[in-house]
C-alpha cells in the first residue's frame, strides 16, 4: 500500500507538511498524490472514529443475519442492493455459512431498529429469514481499541 | 569498623555511566517529552504477549535447559537462516541469554586472557568499555567520525592493531549513531579480522531496523562464522526489552564456554521470556514490518527537521536514533541538554554519554510517538535560534 495511504489511515489529520517530511516529499506533492486518490474513489472519505459509548443519549446497533433467496439470474446482488439502500444499514456483507448477509444496522432506539426488522426487512421479496443480535458494549473498532489509555512507563531516559 | 575498601579497587575504578546521572536529573521533572529513551515505545505484539500469559497459566514457571528451552533455540536457527542466511547448530552453537548485555558479559569473559586488546568503536553503547575491563582485557577505542558517517573503516582499525589484539568488537546499526555498514564494509572488516587472525564480537541487536538498505551481517560472509561470535535478541524489533532476552551464536567451543559462565551465573534465561520469544520469532515478522514502517517515517521526519533549523545531522540509516551535530552553536552536549530539559521540557542525551568522540553531537532516539516527535522539534528549533543570536 502507499505510504501516504497508510499514515491517512492511522491519522487522517495528519497534515501535509508532516507527511511530506515523514515520507521525504514536498507538501504540495503530498496535496497532489492525495487528490489523486480522492478523484480515483481510492479515498472514499474522512471521518471521526467516535467511541459512541462515552455519547449521552441511546444509540442501538444491531447485527443482523439474513438468509436470502438467491436469484436465478443476479443471484444475491439484486436483493442485497435493495437491503444496504436502507440508511439504517451501515455495513453489510455476504457471507458464506448458515446465513447469507450480514447486516450492522443502527438506530436511536431498541424499537426503531425492531421494527426496521420487523416491518421493512423480513418483509423484503427474497429475504427468507433474520436473526438479530444487539450490541452492548465496544471493545475494538477498526483496530482501535475502545477503553483504556496507553500509559508511557518507560525510563525516561535509558541507554 | 577497618579501613579497609568494602568494594574491590578495580570495581570502585570503573565510572558510572554517563547517561545515569542525566537520567537521574530527567526523572526529577515533570512532563518531560523524551528523545532519550533507547527502547522502543510500541507495545509488544499482542500474539506475543498472550503466548507469554499462555506459557504461565499452563505452568510453565520452572528452568529450562541451561541453554536455553530447545523450542527456543530452534526457532533462532531457523530465523537466522532465514534472515540472514547461516547455519547453526541449535543443540552445539547457540545460547540463550539475559538479554544482549549478559551475552557481551558472557562472551568477553569467555575469550579474553588477561591483557587481551578488544578493538571496540565509539560513540557505543555505554556498557562496552566497562565489560571488557571486568573482563580482564584492555580497552582499544577506534573513534567513528560524522565524515564517514560513523562507519568504521579498514585504515581505522589497521591503525588500531597490536600483536596483543584478539577481538574486535562491533555494533552495527549503532546505538548511539544510528550508523550502519554496507556490504563492502562488512566485507573488509571480516578481511581484516582474518588477515590478523581476530575473534569478530558483533552485537546486530538492531539488524531488522535499516531503512536505507537490508542490514548485512558478518556470519553471512564467507569465513567469518567460524570466527565470530553473533549477539541479536529480541528487546528492539520486537519491542521485548522487558522479557529480557538475547541469544549468542558462536563455535561450538566458544559456545559450550560461554554455557559454563552463564550456568555458574544465571541458570536459565527466564522461561516466561524464552516462551515469548519463540512466539515472536515465527510470527512475528509482520509487527516487525509494521514498527519499521512508522520508525522510518518518524526518521525522515526528523532528518527535514534538522535541516530545516540548519543542525548538520548525517543520515542515520539504522537503529532508531539521530544524533545531530550541535558543536557549533557554543554549547556542550551536556550544556544543550541541560538547558534544553530546563527550558524547553524536552530530553535528549548528550552524546558523550557514548565516548569522548560523542562530544558535540546529541542522541535523539525516536522511539516515541509522532505528536512528540513534532512538538520536540518546533522547541529545538524555537532554542536553537536562541542559542545563535545570542551567538551572533
Amino acid at each position: 500500500m502507499s505510504e501516504i495511504l497508510d499514515i491517512l489511515k492511522k491519522n487522517a489529520r495528519t497534515s501535509l507538511e508532516d507527511i511530506a517530511r515523514m515520507i521525504r516529499s514536498t507538501p504540495e506533492e503530498v496535496a497532489e498524490r492525495i487528490e489523486a486518490y480522492e478523484k480515483a474513489g481510492t479515498i472514499r472519505g474522512y471521518r471521526a472514529l467516535v467511541n459512541e459509548d462515552h455519547l449521552p443519549g441511546e444509540r442501538v446497533t444491531a447485527v443482523i443475519e439474513v438468509k436470502v433467496q438467491p436469484e436465478r439470474e443476479g443471484g444475491f446482488d439484486r436483493v442485497a442492493r435493495r437491503i444496504s439502500g436502507f440508511p439504517e444499514v451501515v455495513n453489510m456483507y455476504l457471507m458464506s455459512g448458515k446465513y447469507d448477509l450480514l447486516l450492522f444496522v443502527e438506530g436511536g432506539t431498541l424499537r426503531e431498529v425492531a421494527s426496521f426488522v420487523s416491518e421493512r426487512l423480513s418483509t423484503l421479496d427474497g429475504v427468507l429469514s433474520t436473526g438479530t443480535h444487539f450490541m452492548l458494549k465496544t471493545y475494538k473498532q477498526d483496530g482501535v481499541l475502545m477503553d483504556g489509555d496507553k500509559v508511557d512507563d518507560r525510563l525516561q531516559v535509558s541507554p | 569498623m577497618s579501613n579497609r575498601s568494602q568494594v574491590a579497587a578495580h570495581v570502585k575504578a570503573l565510572p558510572f555511566s554517563g547517561i545515569r546521572k542525566f537520567f537521574d536529573i530527567v526523572a526529577s521533572r515533570k512532563d518531560v517529552i523524551s528523545l532519550g529513551v533507547g527502547e522502543p515505545d510500541f507495545d509488544t505484539p499482542w500474539t506475543v504477549r498472550e503466548a507469554a500469559v499462555w506459557s504461565l497459566e499452563r505452568g510453565a514457571t520452572h528452568y529450562t535447559s541451561n541453554r536455553g528451552d530447545p523450542d527456543l533455540r530452534k526457532a533462532i536457527a531457523g530465523y537466522v537462516a532465514r534472515q540472514f542466511g547461516t547455519t547453526y547448530d541449535w543443540e552445539r552453537e547457540i545460547l540463550v541469554t539475559v538479554g544482549v548485555s549478559e551475552a557481551i558479559d558472557v562472551a568477553l569473559r569467555t575469550i579474553l586472557n588477561p591483557g587481551d586488546e578488544v578493538i571496540y568503536h565509539e560513540p557505543c553503547f555505554v556498557s562496552y568499555r566497562p565489560s571488557i575491563i571486568l573482563a580482564g582485557g584492555v580497552p582499544v577505542c577506534v573513534e567513528t567520525r560524522r565524515e564517514d558517517e560513523f562507519r568504521l573503516t579498514r585504515d581505522m582499525l589497521e591503525k588500531a592493531v597490536t600483536p596483543k589484539t584478539r577481538v574486535l568488537m562491533l555494533n552495527f546499526p549503532c546505538n548511539p549513531t544510528g550508523a550502519v555498514l554496507g556490504q563492502k564494509d562488512v566485507e573488509d572488516i571480516a578481511d581484516f579480522c582474518m588477515k590478523h587472525d581476530l575473534l569478530l564480537l558483533t552485537d546486530e541487536i538492531y539488524a531488522e531496523l535499516t531503512y536505507e538498505s537490508k542490514h548485512v551481517s558478518f556470519i553471512s560472509v564467507p569465513g567469518m562464522k567460524e570466527r565470530t561470535i553473533f549477539l541479536h535478541g529480541m528487546s528492539k524489533a520486537w519491542a521485548m526489552t522487558g522479557f529480557r532476552i538475547g541469544y549468542a551464536c558462536a563455535p561450538a567451543e566458544v559456545s559450550e564456554n560461554m554455557m559454563k559462565l552463564h550456568q555458574y551465573a544465571i541458570m536459565s534465561a527466564p522461561t516466561t521470556g524464552q516462551k515469548a520469544a519463540a512466539e515472536a520469532l515465527e510470527r512475528g515478522d509482520a509487527a516487525v514490518a509494521e514498527m519499521v514502517a512508522e520508525y522510518n517515517r518518524r526518521r525522515n521526519y526528523l532528518i527535514a527537521a534538522f535541516a530545516d533549523m540548519g543542525v548538520p545531522c548525517h543520515t542515520p540509516a539504522g537503529a532508531f536514533y539521530a544524533f545531530p551535530y550541535i558543536g557549533d552553536l557554543g554549547v556542550s552536549s551536556e550544556e544543550f541538554a541541560m538547558r534544553f530539559l530546563e527550558e524547553h521540557g524536552v530530553a535528549v542525551v548528550p552524546g558523550d554519554a557514548f565516548g569522548q568522540s560523542g562530544a558535540g553531537f546529541l542522541r535523539c532516539a525516536y522511539a516515541t510517538g509522532m505528536d512528540n516527535i513534532r512538538e520536540a522539534m518546533a522547541r529545538m528549533t524555537v532554542f536553537v535560534d536562541g542559542l545563535r543570536s545570542r551567538k551572533s
